[in-house]
């Protein structure tokens, strides 16, 4: 019997170095794969019980920062002045995931980016709890704060970019309605699962950064780009375009009439200075289609416009001019209709060219990473794209939107700062006689030495509704936000 | 009466007075009381990491954890000593060892989930107290199995009533009313008594073990011999092969039908391991294979936990969250832990579900790493070896199977078990011996260890040779006793 019992013997041993074999698979060459799997809520719960960085503002003000606790998630994310800031916070949920900063900035603020390198093995050694990273925002909180303010204490639906010209620097980016993303980071499921559902059922968005991750038609802001091309074809201020009050589609029986069907110059022609400060519709109309849509596409490249894959880190969904395929079209693409369709954010970038003299500047929300001590370990420094006019096209666009500025009504005028700007009223929708129109405002200030540059949309009109228009609606908005930064300093 | 009783068959034959002191083999409980204390310094030093790093603070627990543990494994050792001192030195130690892992990772699970609010707001019901409890029931049997049964070879003559006694509590939880049986997580394998529960399945295992090895033994000539040459395979006479193949069927097909399906799978292995050994024939093995692969597909198409366990294996992905949950838990968990795991204490056991029972190893696996688990393989393979080697070197054929069996029984366990966890076989719930918690589990597993020692210790217990004949008083001193004629 003791050869069956040997060959049992080798059996045994044949079934442990099948397990053994199984296991390395699994433990050593499988391991990272399984470790990775979105559904492997280790990592996370990993991430959760390590002292995550601060999102704090430009001068210091935390935004998301951490608190310990003495469940088993250890250190609870919290917002100050959650609502105000989530749309640059993003949320950080243990059920949910991440989203914005939290989510773009995730391996620094966790920790496990290569930048946090030699910390992270001094804590090896040292054998101290890791940290993530922190990070400085380009954001000033008190012109969020304003921003924010500005559109949520009338109910309104929309958003308020502010960018430093020189630098890019965004200053603001508020998104109304907003979030608070407290709930989503609570340790309590039940809590943050009421949350997520009610926010994602909300039809009002409440999650949707406004500023980045949607497009609109521009409207009349878009003559800007117009004019920057006509400007760059050999156009003067002085130039004369067509001054009628309506003008019909070639090819078709549509009219396209000024706003209120307004005169420009003398019916006939007017000067581009005079069509841009009453915002006439015939007249950019005309000059789009004298342009060609090949130049006022490459303009808007220029600004900025049709740039896939933009990341300020957060990810910039493309704005874009559409096919313009036909003559209609281009017309109504000269004054920001039809298939044109940007984000505030890239209108605020295009505001941002024209203040900095021409020159664009890649729009950034991170000034500096710093350690878990804060001591800083890189900042970013500004990065110029392109040049997109020519300093003296620039300075001629500017003085036309001075005049624009001068021309529009609505209130918030601030005294004793200049401002240069362009309104614009969107119409969208399939009626477009009966849907309340976008109300957009963009600008820069103060005009001969600008220090901001913003961009202002409400939608459909806020309270105004059919009524809007931007200089009712978004311009009072855009100048208590200019002034709340020039008056602040 | 002072006179010795002559050695009635199998009765150890009082100490080997009979032979000379200079040629009595080693003991070596020095060894195993060496290696004990080696496995005490382990248990108790993974004991301090994982309070370390769970609490961040030593208590009073670890005391009289460490406690229990060092007093059971001395009452282990001082039974050994005393009832079979020739023992194989090994097994003790081994057993220890995986004994007390089983303690501190089911101690650390409680750490782990002892925050943890269930849906239904039950809270988690900590296991290691009750655990010591039951391995110091499992050594007051290990203890009297190795007091009582003096000599295994008595177990030969019992043969048909443990295997009736082993079909017996295979059947019991299922045809007795749920209230002393009830169902858990789908089988109905269970008896409760107030707090406790027991699984007589595990037993039952044990008990047919000796009756099949018994059986094999008496009627081995058989398979050689009698009946008809079929397709190279000597069939014996079905009223030889009968009562085997009657009990090994009752036994798997109760066992399926319970849904304990890596208890069938073991015990069917078991069966195919001593019907080889006993015959020597491969054949048996080869046909043994042949209908597991028809049983398998049969079961395959008539059960539905069958083919949810068969669809989890082949693509646990399917249904992450509901079925395919638990093998993808102890995979993440696995592979988390990589080569050197994440730690004792430092891993994630409350994500894996049932971690201190059948996913015990996966929770090892992911806090020790592969090293640790590898580790805890060879420490069963060691075991399952050492009990072969005592299978080997015992001098009766009845000795030889049941040994062969016993240390077959403790791999294939592990085999399945582990297997099961790590996606090698489709998961069938079993526990690990003396690592899982579970009072039958450790109970059933003490008395196949104490049969192994006991069977070790006559392997190695010096030969005795025929004792003298005791004197007979010489026929003058006799008593004269009166004796009534018959009429």
């Amino acid at each position: 019997m003791n050869t069956p019992l040997r060959r049992v013997g080798l059996a045994m041993m044949a079934l442990m170095v099948l397990l053994l074999g199984n296991a390395t698979y699994v433990q050593v060459i499988k391991a990272d794969d399984y470790r990775k799997n979105p559904l492997n809520s280790r990592v996370i719960l990993d991430q959760y019980s390590r002292e995550r960085g601060q999102i704090i503002a430009s001068d210091g003000t935390p935004l998301a920062a951490v608190q310990r606790t003495d469940d088993r998630l250890e250190y609870l994310r919290t917002y100050a002045n959650g609502p105000v800031y989530a749309p640059v916070t993003g949320y950080f949920s243990l059920i949910y995931g991440t989203g914005g900063l939290e989510r773009a900035e995730d391996d620094l603020l966790n920790g496990s980016d290569d930048r946090l390198f030699a910390r992270r093995l001094s804590d090896l050694i040292t054998g101290r709890d890791p940290k993530g990273g922190n990070i400085q925002l380009t954001i000033d909180a008190k012109l969020q704060q304003t921003a924010y303010e500005q559109l949520s204490s009338q109910g309104l639906t929309g958003t308020v970019v502010a960018i430093k010209p020189q630098t890019g620097e965004i200053l603001a980016m508020a998104s109304t309605p907003s979030y608070d993303p407290n709930e989503l980071a609570s340790h309590d499921g039940d809590v943050q699962e009421e949350a997520w559902l009610r926010l994602n059922e909300d039809e009002s968005e409440p999650m949707l950064n406004r500023a980045v991750r949607q497009t609109y038609p521009p409207g009349s802001t878009f003559k800007l780009v117009v004019t920057a091309a006509a400007l760059a074809e050999g156009k003067t201020k002085e130039s004369e375009v067509d001054g009628r009050p309506s003008i019909t589609l070639p090819g078709t029986n549509t009219q396209l009439p000024n706003f209120n069907d307004t005169i420009c110059g003398n019916g006939v022609t007017a000067t581009l200075q005079e069509a841009l400060a009453k915002s006439c519709n015939t007249a950019f109309a005309v000059l789009a289609n004298e342009l060609g849509p090949d130049k006022l596409r490459d303009q808007a490249a220029k600004f900025g416009i049709g740039e896939q894959d933009l990341e300020i880190p957060l990810p910039v969904v493309p704005s874009g001019l559409g096919e313009m395929s036909d003559k209609p079209s281009v017309y109504q693409a000269g004054i920001g209709q039809k298939d044109v369709r940007v984000t505030p954010l890239a209108n605020a970038v295009m505001a941002a060219t024209i203040a900095n003299g021409g020159v664009r500047m890649q729009p950034h929300l991170v000034q500096k990473v710093l350690a878990a001590d804060f001591e800083a370990i890189s900042e970013t420094s500004p990065d110029e794209v392109d040049e997109a006019m020519e300093p003296e096209h620039a300075s001629m666009l500017r003085d036309m939107m001075i005049a624009s500025e001068n021309n529009t009504s609505g209130g918030g005028k601030l005294s004793g700062v200049q401002i240069a700007s362009k309104t614009g009223t969107a119409e969208h929708g399939e009626d477009v006689k009966s849907t309340k129109p976008h109300a957009w405002y963009v600008a820069f200030a103060p005009a001969q030495d600008p220090q901001i540059a913003i961009a202002v949309i409400v939608e459909n009109g806020g309270q105004a509704g059919l009524a809007a228009t931007g200089g009712r609606v978004a311009a009072p908005i855009g100048r208590a936000v200019i002034g709340a930064y020039l008056g602040g300093r | 009466m002072g006179s010795p009783v002559p050695g009635a068959e199998g009765t150890p034959l009082a100490a080997a007075s009979s032979t000379s002191p200079g040629l009595k083999p080693p003991t070596r409980r020095g060894t195993e009381l060496f290696m004990l204390g080696f496995a005490a310094v382990l248990v108790t030093g993974a004991l301090i990491l994982v309070e370390a790093n769970q609490e961040k603070e030593l208590t009073m627990r670890i005391v009289w954890l460490g406690l229990a543990y060092l007093g059971l494994l001395t009452v282990a050792h001082l039974a050994v000593r005393r009832w079979a001192p020739y023992a194989d030195p090994v097994i003790l130690p081994c057993v220890a060892l995986l004994n007390g892992l089983g303690l501190v990772m089911i101690h650390r699970i409680d750490l782990a989930m002892a925050d943890v609010k269930f849906p239904n707001g039950e809270l988690w019901d900590p296991a290691a107290g009750k655990q010591v409890l039951w391995t110091a029931i499992a050594l007051v049997l290990f203890c009297t199995v190795l007091k009582v049964l003096s000599d295994h070879r008595t177990l030969a003559r019992y043969g048909y009533t443990f295997g009736f006694l082993g079909l017996i509590a295979l059947v019991l939880p299922g045809v007795l009313p749920s209230f002393i049986a009830p169902e858990i997580n789908g089988a109905k394998i269970w008896l409760s008594f107030g707090a406790f529960s027991i699984q007589p399945g595990e037993f039952a295992k044990i008990l047919l073990m000796v009756f099949f090895a018994a059986f094999l033994v008496s009627k081995r000539d058989l398979f050689t011999i009698a009946g008809r040459r079929v397709l190279g395979l000597d069939l014996p006479r079905a009223r030889d092969l009968g009562p085997l193949i009657a009990a090994w069927a009752v036994g798997v097909s109760i066992m399926v039908l319970q849904k304990d399906l890596g208890s069938s799978l073991l015990f069917f292995g078991i069966v195919l391991v001593l019907l080889y050994v006993a015959t020597e024939r491969a054949a048996w093995v080869v046909l043994g294979v042949v209908m597991f692969c028809v049983g398998a597909f049969v079961a395959w198409k008539l059960f539905g936990h069958v083919q949810v366990r068969v669809d989890n294996w082949l693509d646990p992905f399917a249904d992450p969250y509901g079925k395919g949950h638990q093998i993808l838990q102890s995979l993440f968990g696995l592979g988390t832990g990589g080569l050197f795991g994440a730690g004792l204490g430092g891993g994630r056991p409350d994500e894996i579900p049932e971690a201190n029972t059948d996913f015990i190893t996966a929770v090892i696996g992911e806090e020790l790493g592969f090293v640790g688990l590898a580790a805890v393989l060879l420490i069963y393979t060691v075991l399952a070896l050492r009990g072969l080697r005592t299978a080997l070197a015992v001098r009766d054929t009845f000795g030889k199977l049941l040994g062969g069996g016993l240390a077959f029984a403790v791999a294939f366990q592990i085999f399945i078990i582990v297997g099961g966890v790590t996606k090698l076989i489709p998961m069938t719930g079993i526990t690990a011996p003396f690592l899982s918690k579970g009072g039958s589990s450790l109970l059933a597993n003490y008395i196949l260890v104490a049969l192994l020692l006991r069977i070790s210790d006559a392997a190695r217990a010096p030969k005795t040779t025929p004792k003298p004949r005791p004197q007979q008083p010489a026929i003058a001193d006799q008593f004269t006793v009166m004796v009534e004629r018959p009429k």
